[in-house]
């Protein structure tokens, strides 16, 4: 018998004496970020970054598989009591030394997670942890020239670049409201001085929202420089029309933190048949919001449609994509995003 | 049983002011509801969780006595709270506002032969629902007992005080079955219904499951200890049996507790549901440690109407409610365990025996709440 099999066979036997619960619930009981767990962390530190934005520091449990740079990562928070899931990118480099991994968030206004991140999260805090995803990051092959075009938060996955991979000639436009806003300005300016970076910060209130008409003037050879660009709607529009206008459209890559478009329709009756709850639902929210509230147990992630945390089977009626008014009906086998459809008539979710 | 409607001095307005009350008090607690309370149940799953390790740990030593004595307590606490305090509440959805999967009603399971899915149905679904009218509520006496005057004398009955005791020593086999509705379900033309077959078979394997872990596994893992373990896990069973099928029968047979005709509930309002629960259980008052070991099912008057609250939450909500009831000139049946425990075995040994027909009718006030 081989050592894998007595092991199985040890765990097996395990099982019958834990049942009902497991063996690995008793585990978690002393040991939750071991081999072989769930994927949780711990908040090891909070560290202020402005007024509204911190980066955390968590320890990954054992099973963390790493991070290309520019990916974000799926977590899982109690707040209020109450297990609530976000996407963030990641800010650390993938080679840090101690194995930790950072997230920097920005509060945003009646943001249930982020407020919590920024102004109540403590050090060793359990939090719950998906494997890093997202595919706004770095090609094997280095390109010569590097564009980055950021505002706001999106200057995270972006500073999740910077640190981990150095290119000689790397160009940032980065907007913020004002000079205090600007998440990693001290780094960025350092980074700066040693001549690794040329920076454009752009101040909103004082320069107004950046026209990208205005990349010629800031860096005459942007159509020359693969660039990622991170940012509100508005910016990124604007950038795919530019970069596509002069034919450069294969250049440009975007990360977006919030869907782009919401086309409501009606709504109707949505069955949750595994929790047994029928509530009505309008034709603008999507479901996991609905089922949330009815006490569904919804998984959930980032919330506007790239990351398939959420996905459910579809067992009765129709859904609206609510980005782009696009109708899917029941079928065996379908499943649908739940963080942007709604109901389109009444269904049934097989949650 | 009264012959006289004890609500019969509320006007159907007052009826519906007192639901309005209630929801009042529900939505306070909902609105309140926060890290504490989800500290709370983690903290209770992982004492369980600890005790129960610690107790089967001290049973594979069963042959010393002392650690028998220690091992066999240690493990019946650990199966009360286990179904008590933590698998009943669970799976009445009181923590699924957590959104947390390990914690939830759709997948929770617990130490007891009876399959989650089916004890939420006949307990969730029909019994909270029909709490307490004839022919609908099956827990008024299970099918085995008569437990109010209403209900049909049979020969059968006279038996019951010895069906109750069999049934209190083997609680959870008779949730089982009566979660299986096996007394309908076991006609020659119903025991092939595939739904009724796959539904037995559920309960199967969860019975070898529970019968291989406590009286095969622990008492081999015990070595020389074998036969004090099985003893050990055999107590501890018959412990927690004993004390659930006790707690249970509290909570809506001792004396004071109205039953309800199914015509009463036509048609019935939100008002007047809360006031069949209100009328329909019966509390028991004690210290905060047996509160606990009830799994606050001592508050069963407060369960009842706010089913899926979170347990930690009814003490503060008994107050609130027991002044509802003052106010609305009502009786809250309440008294200690010893108490309430002889007054449930009271009724089973008195309805054993055939009664005359008591009855007075009470003057209808449909469509308002009738109690018989």
């Amino acid at each position: 018998m081989t050592s894998a099999a007595l092991r199985r066979g040890a765990w097996k036997l395990l099982e019958m004496v834990t049942t009902p619960v497991l063996p690995s619930d008793y585990l978690d009981l002393v040991s939750p970020l071991r081999t072989g767990a769930d994927l949780r962390g711990r908040i090891e530190a909070v560290h202020p970054e402005t007024g509204d934005a911190v980066t955390v520091v968590i320890r990954p449990g054992r099973g963390w598989r790493g991070h290309t740079a520019g990916q974000y990562l799926r977590i899982g928070v109690d707040v209020d009591g109450v297990r609530l899931w976000r996407a963030y990118s990641l800010t650390s480099p993938t080679n840090r030394r101690d194995g930790r991994v950072t997230i920097t968030v920005k509060a945003i206004p009646d943001g249930k997670v982020s407020n919590y991140l920024v102004r109540r999260a403590k050090p060793g805090t359990l939090v719950q942890l998906d494997q890093a995803t997202g595919d706004f990051v770095l090609p094997d092959a280095r390109p010569a020239k590097v564009l980055y075009l950021t505002a706001g938060s999106g200057i995270t996955p972006v500073m999740g670049m910077l640190r981990d991979t150095g290119f000689d000639d790397v160009v940032m436009i980065h907007c913020a409201p004002r000079p205090q806003d600007v998440i990693f300005r001290d780094e960025l300016h350092d980074l700066v001085a040693e001549k690794k970076l040329r920076l454009t910060e752009v101040h909103t209130d004082t320069d107004g929202v950046l026209d990208i008409a205005r990349l010629d003037e800031l860096v005459p050879d942007w159509a020359e420089r693969e660039t990622w660009a991170c940012g509100p709607a508005g910016l990124l529009d604007a950038a795919q029309e530019h970069w596509s206008a002069h034919g450069v459209r294969e250049r440009l890559h975007t990360e977006r933190f919030r869907p782009s478009i919401v086309v409501p329709g009606d709504g109707g009756a949505v069955t949750f048949s595994t929790t047994g709850k029928t509530v009505s639902a309008d034709g603008a929210t999507p479901l996991l919001d609905i089922g949330e509230e009815a006490g569904v147990l919804m998984p959930s992630g980032c919330r506007m449609g790239i990351c398939f945390g959420c996905v459910t089977p579809l067992k009765a009626g129709a859904v609206r994509d609510l980005r782009t008014g696009g109708i899917t009906e029941a079928e065996p086998g379908v499943l649908i995003q739940t963080c942007v459809s709604a109901a389109a008539g009444a269904c049934d979710i097989e949650r | 049983m009264t012959a006289i409607d004890p609500t019969a001095h509320l006007t159907a307005e007052q009826i519906e002011e007192l639901g309005r009350e209630l929801d009042a008090i529900r939505d306070a607690v909902i609105a309140d509801l926060g890290e504490k309370d989800a500290a709370y149940i983690r903290k209770v799953i992982s004492a369980q969780r600890k005790l129960e390790l610690a107790s089967r740990g001290v049973l594979l030593f069963s042959f010393f006595p002392p650690a028998w004595l220690i091992g066999t307590a240690g493990l019946s606490v650990a199966k009360i709270m286990d179904n008590m305090e933590i698998g009943h509440n669970i799976l009445h959805g009181q923590w699924d506002w957590m959104r947390d999967p390990k914690i939830h009603s759709t997948t929770w399971d617990w130490d007891h032969v009876s399959p989650p899915e089916q004890w939420k149905h006949s307990h969730n679904e029909l019994h909270h629902r029909y709490t307490n009218v004839l022919g609908k509520d099956n827990d008024l006496g299970y099918g085995i007992m008569r437990v109010d005057e209403d209900q049909k004398w049979h020969p059968f009955h006279l038996g019951q005080p010895l069906w109750n005791f069999v049934n209190a020593c083997f609680f959870e086999y008779g949730i089982a079955a009566y979660d299986l509705e096996l007394g309908k379900n076991l006609h020659k033309r119903r025991r092939k219904n595939p739904e009724f077959r796959a539904r037995a078979r559920a309960v199967g394997r969860k019975i070898r499951k529970q019968v291989l872990k406590d009286y095969v596994i622990h008492p081999l893992l015990s070595g020389p200890s074998f036969l004090t373990t099985l003893a050990a896990t055999f107590t501890a069973n018959l412990v927690r049996n004993l004390w659930s099928h006790s707690v249970i029968m509290c909570g809506h047979f001792p004396e004071g507790v109205q039953v309800f005709e199914r015509r009463s509930i036509r048609g019935e309002t939100r008002g007047q549901w809360y006031l069949r629960q209100m009328m329909g259980s019966a509390n028991i008052s004690g210290s905060k440690a047996m509160h606990f070991m009830t799994g606050n099912l001592s508050h069963q008057i407060e369960h009842h109407l706010f089913p899926d609250l979170p347990s930690n939450r009814y003490a503060e909500v008994a107050v609130k409610v027991r002044a509802l009831f003052e106010k609305y000139e009502l009786e809250y049946v309440t008294g200690s365990l010893p108490k309430q425990v002889f007054s449930a075995w009271h009724k089973v040994f008195r309805l054993s025996l055939p009664n005359r027909k008591p009855r007075v009718k009470t003057p209808d006030r449909e469509p308002d709440l009738v109690a018989i």
